[in-house]
């Protein structure tokens, strides 16, 4: 039994590690545009859904492969992130509207925007064409992969040092932490933060995206609700990581993907989904700030 | 010469005026200040002059070029950079961050250690806890961060809303050395102030704003014996 469970660990570990790196990435996006623009915008899964039906048509229709699927779909899913703000949110910045009324508007535009979706696709499950990437197996010391969990693996590392570095060293970084921080104070340095706000909305619907096509290759299973089920997910992940924070929603992600793939390996495929909100129920209660988070600096 | 000229400005929020067509001049080199009661419009003024607040009406003309309807971030590349009421200061970022944050607009790494040298010859304090974060910091310290990081962006002219407020009396008297210190250093400055009678001892020139509107104006020194201004700033001592 316990030699069974650790001949199959290394294998279980790699499947979990896959599954993490796309909640990690559809997790950062959303964390970072609630960080820096201060809104629940809970259109977020559908950039993942639009993603993922992109990808499918564009290498249905077009016949292009993975490595040109993948950012086509999540330059796109970027720019409807960017336009969806516009239109729904930033009249509500202007006005200084109450945090609530942005999460009421996004989510009757999320509504709006998967029936929308329903009515166009139906519901059925769609699967990207097998040429868009090969599926042979590669064996890597007794650990079984194929190309798309790799693709999966790699593009997240890239993306998340990419982001940080960003974040961390340049100027546009300095500019995302200055209004995460104090909108109106970045705006007196000299910040313009509506153009912070399409960049930001930008890149989270990229990453949203990213998540969307990645997901949709690793289970090939896309369907309009699937950005639905991911935002339940992506809830926990953020909030287990500390609302807008970047390393622990990546970090957050990764434990989640792990432990979920671990659960469905050695006790029930049933539960496997328990526990991401096992897991975020338990931090609300020790520790609302988020597992790695820490309370903000501020005197009285 | 007038560096700012305002002429006519109304601001307000939602269905009120809170400043009613207020005219308003600083002279280069000059510190002007603006006091009044609690809710006169202080704050409002200085919030519509650095563009958080979009004007209503009027012109507000800085070096010749109109900033009313601008937006904040184009009002500061002109070179009015305000010290927001409370501080604002980044709490959880570093004090060096902060710093940083006051030379945003300039590129010149050369001309940020400048300036970053000058400001922590200044505040002295401030240079012993770069890397602690502003939040932790003391009021009067979070004041003096926010004042060094305006200067971080070498202002054409200072917009300082309330630098006294809620500061112990040690601070208070510090910051107005500082007001001072910058006076003679030839900078521009709008002060509000709710401290009228500190506020008029460094100033050239002062109006009382009551109710949105100037209601006296004049040199700080005719003001402050204004037998009406001493009654109801001054208190009668």
């Amino acid at each position: 039994m316990f030699a069974q469970i650790l001949q199959q660990l290394p294998q279980q570990l790699l499947n979990g590690l896959v599954l993490g790196s796309t909640y990690a990435l559809f997790a950062l996006g959303f964390t970072l545009m609630f960080g820096v623009l201060g809104v629940i915008n809970l259109t977020y899964g559908f950039y993942f859904t639009t993603a993922a039906f992109l990808a499918l048509y564009g290498s249905k229709l077009l016949a292009l492969p993975i490595w040109l699927a993948l950012p086509g779909a999540a330059l796109l899913a970027g720019l409807i992130a960017v336009l969806l703000d516009a239109i729904l949110l930033t009249p509500l910045r202007r006005k200084k509207a109450p945090e609530l009324s942005s999460l009421m508007v996004t989510l009757g535009a999320t509504l709006l925007l998967y029936s929308l979706m329903t009515a166009t696709f139906g519901t059925e499950i769609r699967r990207l064409p097998p040429a868009i990437i090969s599926h042979a197996a590669i064996m890597l010391g007794g650990v079984r992969m194929n190309l798309s969990q790799i693709l999966i693996v790699v593009t997240t590392v890239l993306i998340v040092a990419a982001l940080l570095a960003v974040i961390r060293f340049t100027r546009f970084g300095l500019s995302m932490r200055s209004m995460a921080e104090n909108g109106e104070a970045a705006e007196l340095m000299g910040v313009n933060t509506d153009a912070v706000v399409r960049l930001v909305s930008f890149i989270s619907g990229a990453l949203g995206g990213t998540a969307g096509v990645l997901i949709g290759l690793n289970f090939n299973a896309i369907q309009p609700y699937m950005g639905e089920t991911m935002m339940l997910k992506g809830f926990a992940v953020i909030i287990i990581g500390g609302l807008g924070d970047i390393k622990g929603a990546l970090i957050a992600g990764l434990v989640i993907g792990v432990l979920e793939v671990l659960t469905a390996g050695f006790i029930s495929s049933d539960i496997k989904d328990a526990v991401g909100f096992i897991l975020l129920v338990a931090t609300l209660w020790f520790r609302p700030v988020g597992l790695f988070g820490r309370a903000p600096a501020k005197r009285a | 010469m007038s560096v700012l000229k305002v002429r006519g400005l109304t601001l307000g929020y939602n269905r009120t005026d809170a400043v009613k067509g207020i005219d308003l001049d600083v002279a280069e080199g000059a510190v002007v200040s603006l006091i009044g009661a609690n809710g006169a419009g202080k704050t409002t003024t200085l919030r519509g002059l650095s563009g958080l607040l979009k004007a209503r009406a009027g012109s507000v003309l800085f070096q010749g070029a109109e900033m009313a309807g601008q937006p904040a971030y184009k009002i500061t590349r002109a070179g009015v950079i305000q010290v927001p009421e409370g501080r604002q200061v980044f709490a959880n970022m570093t004090i060096e961050e902060n710093l940083r944050m006051g030379a945003y607009l300039v590129q010149d790494k050369a001309e940020i250690a400048r300036r970053r040298v000058g400001v922590l010859e200044r505040f002295p304090r401030l240079g012993e806890r770069l890397q602690q974060l502003a939040g932790l910091l003391s009021g009067g310290e979070q004041q003096m961060l926010a004042i060094g990081r305006a200067l971080m962006a070498d202002p054409k002219l200072l917009l300082l809303d309330e630098p006294s407020m809620g500061l112990a009396p040690l601070f208070i008297e510090e910051i107005f050395a500082i007001i001072r210190a910058l006076k003679v250093e030839g900078r521009t400055i709008l002060l509000v102030e709710q401290n009228a009678q500190a506020a008029l001892e460094v100033s050239d020139h002062a109006y009382v704003l009551e109710s949105g509107r100037i209601k006296l104006q004049g040199p700080a020194t005719e003001i402050a014996s204004n037998p009406e201004v001493i009654a109801a700033y001054l208190g009668a001592a």
